[in-house]
């Protein structure tokens, strides 16, 4: 994962996003520096209102009318996307080089055109094939993408199709164009946990045959585990931490990461309380002095309420904005229940049926 | 049909159920033999994919859905199909429901105050104004809701503070028994732990018990007793959750076990899904029924599978 000099696909410096709502000026992005490198899967991990979708948002140009990139720059490829000002210039960017995958598949599908008419117009559009190319190439993608007789299939109409066969033709259509950048915003959460795992897969073998770079959004950190090479998260507009996906489970440093972690479900037994974090986010309208996380911190210190602490170098990939990491703060190790997470998990699974497939699995094989 | 039924009272028991949506040509059985038992105090939850027929089970345990066939049992009163009004209304109060998304199923034209009291007021639960009022005040309390928030609007109040609301109301009415659909669904992972620590302390409090039904399967490993798989109406697996985990018997149940996100890098890695093939069984003549194949675990199996699946317990036991 970290070869040296990796190159960058985005580049995301001092990033602040504001929302103007009812005459109020509302932050939600605060100074979050970020990269994305060649070939890999970078997921961003937060509560909603984290700010996580609005970040994205910004790369594709596709912020709500009364929001703006407030300060900073965005780069991709050598090409500075903050100095694009309208939609003609965002075009070439948007759905041809960075594409997106939403949530919901049935909002991001036109209920009222067949499906196969959906993804052959992004190929003539883009691409400029003549109409019964785009069809032989869209009923191609539709294979891939794991739609049994696709062929059959290319003209029935959304609703004929299932919540994870919607998603998979939302995934046909943004790779129709042969994105570098595929942004996939919580696309398995409105899906079954056998779907979900499906499409994940999905996810994972297309990127190696197209050869992208993925941006994952998600709450939810027991699926990032399997599929993100880099873990950024979020709290409150502002970037907390960011290290690779063992960095984050295993050496956690910022109390937020302590908490979310700590707040698996596998981590509970059945006669402890889950972990919960107290109070709620912030809203975003009022000023946060200091930590924005501080007052529902068990280890805030008294600085944390009073400056904001700064992102400080763990190592080379691991990056952390605590207080805890400055030299004169107290040592503090990080909670018990997520202390040795993976002997944990693994000690809990033991007796799963899981673990033992796989091992009996691998006994046949030998 | 239960194991050791010496000890345990039955709060709900279900029998041969079946719910049919519309009629003639376009009649659709949502769920049909569906057989279960829920003891009192325990979390039962009903597992499985969306259109499953989980919501089904628990709309006609509520009499929102007519039943076709089968038999609901409440506390020994048969409560399926025509009640006298009297009997109905009782049932009502005893039988709660939580609902998904806190947004859509409070009144938003309602105050807390009075969202959380209309089941008193339904019922005359209350000798005077000063009794209601400190009811749902202590109520508030309970869940977690402050004092000075009585006279707000379910717009103030975000998506945790909202499902407390809805967790209120059902309380109040002090049920026997509480079907809880996807209470947790639309919620954040930090506020999840919270809603489910509240239920649980409930639970141990006032002997509630729970019909729960969800998809995500690691939180109802955390919270369950029992657990039943349901896949297209029917019911595959009925076990205690360890023993559903540690020997899941329906290849169904496999399938659905294997999908579950493992939160750790080294392991998610090497995990293998397992995808389930609805044509590996064989029903044309040897038709399938419940079975109880070891001390309160029930699967969906003909004869045939009945042996192989003893033959495979059996290796694993040895």
């Amino acid at each position: 994962m970290s070869e040296e000099e990796q190159k960058t696909i985005l580049k995301v410096r001092d990033l602040s996003v504001e929302f103007q709502v009812r005459g109020k000026t509302l932050k939600a992005i605060h100074h979050v520096s970020l990269d994305l490198h060649d070939g890999e899967t970078l997921a961003i991990v937060g509560e909603s209102g984290s700010g996580k979708s609005v970040l994205t948002k910004t790369f594709t140009g596709m912020l709500e009318q009364n929001g703006h990139v407030s300060g900073g720059t965005i780069e991709y490829n050598g090409q500075m996307l903050t100095d694009l000002k309208n939609d003609k210039q965002w075009v070439k960017i948007r759905g041809k080089e960075i594409a997106t995958v939403f949530q919901d598949p049935m909002t991001s599908l036109d209920p009222i055109h067949t499906i196969g008419s959906q993804i052959s117009e992004v190929i003539v559009k883009h691409q400029g094939k003549s109409k019964s190319e785009a069809k032989k190439m869209a009923i191609e993608l539709m294979g891939r993408t794991g739609i049994p007789d696709a062929a059959e299939r290319y003209g029935d109409y959304p609703f004929e199709y299932s919540g994870g066969m919607r998603q998979r033709i939302v995934i046909a259509i943004a790779l129709a164009c042969h994105p570098k950048i595929l942004i996939c915003d919580e696309p398995t959460t409105a899906l079954d946990v056998t779907t979900q795992a499906q499409i994940l897969d999905l996810i994972r073998d297309l990127k190696e045959e197209y050869h992208f770079s993925i941006i994952f959004i998600t709450h939810d950190l027991g699926v990032v585990a399997s599929i993100a090479d880099r873990i950024a998260v979020m709290y409150s507009g502002r970037l907390i931490e960011v290290g690779t996906v063992d960095e984050i489970f295993y050496d956690p440093r910022h109390p937020y990461t302590w908490s979310l972690l700590s707040s698996l479900p596998q981590l509970a037994t059945k006669d402890t309380n889950l972990y919960s974090i107290p109070g709620t986010p912030p809203s975003l309208y009022s000023e946060i002095k200091g930590d924005a996380f501080a007052p529902r911190d068990p280890y805030a210190l008294k600085v944390d309420f009073e400056r904001e602490p700064p992102l400080f170098k763990i190592t080379d990939t691991h990056y952390a904005r605590t207080w805890l990491l400055d030299p004169r703060a107290p040592k503090i190790e990080k909670p018990e229940i997520i202390q040795n997470l993976h002997e944990r998990i693994e000690k809990q699974m033991e007796s799963d049926f899981m673990k033992r497939a796989e091992t009996e699995g691998e006994v046949n094989a030998s | 049909m239960l194991a050791n039924g010496s000890e345990v009272e039955t709060v709900l028991s279900i029998r041969d159920l079946a719910v049919t949506y519309g009629s003639g040509k376009s009649a659709l059985t949502a769920v049909e033999h569906v057989n279960f038992d829920i003891h009192k105090g325990e979390t039962f939850s009903l597992v499985g994919e969306s259109g499953s027929g989980k919501s089904t089970i628990a709309k006609a345990v509520l009499g929102i859905n007519p039943t076709s066939s089968g038999s609901i049992n409440f506390e020994g009163t048969k409560i399926n199909g025509k009640l006298p009004q009297k009997l109905r209304h009782s049932i009502d109060r005893k039988i709660q429901m939580i609902f998904q998304d806190p947004a859509a199923s409070l009144n938003e034209r309602a105050t807390v105050d009075y969202i959380i009291s209309e089941g008193l007021y339904n019922y005359h639960l209350f000798d005077s104004e000063e009794d209601r009022e400190n009811k749902v005040r202590k109520m508030m309390e309970e869940v977690g809701l402050l004092p000075e928030q009585l006279y707000r609007y379910p717009h103030e109040f975000s998506g945790g503070q909202r499902q407390r609301i809805g967790i209120a109301r059902a309380l109040i009415m002090q049920p026997d028994l509480v079907v809880a659909d996807e209470p947790i669904s639309a919620l954040d992972m930090s506020i999840r732990a919270q809603v489910l620590n509240l239920l649980k302390k409930f639970q141990q409090e006032a002997g509630i018990t729970y019909l729960f039904i969800a998809h995500d399967l690691s939180v109802v490993r955390y919270i369950s007793d029992r657990i039943a798989v349901i896949r297209r109406g029917r019911i595959v697996e009925v076990a205690e959750t360890e023993e559903l985990f540690t020997h899941p018997i329906h290849p169904y149940t496999q399938a659905l076990l294997s999908a579950v996100p493992v939160p750790d890098p080294k392991l998610a890695q090497h995990k293998k899904l397992i995808v389930y093939d609805p044509k590996i069984h064989h029903y044309e003549n040897d038709k399938p029924s419940l079975v109880e194949i070891l001390p309160g675990h029930f699967v969906y199996c003909n004869k045939e599978e009945e042996a192989k699946y003893r033959s495979e317990l059996a290796a694993v036991a040895n």
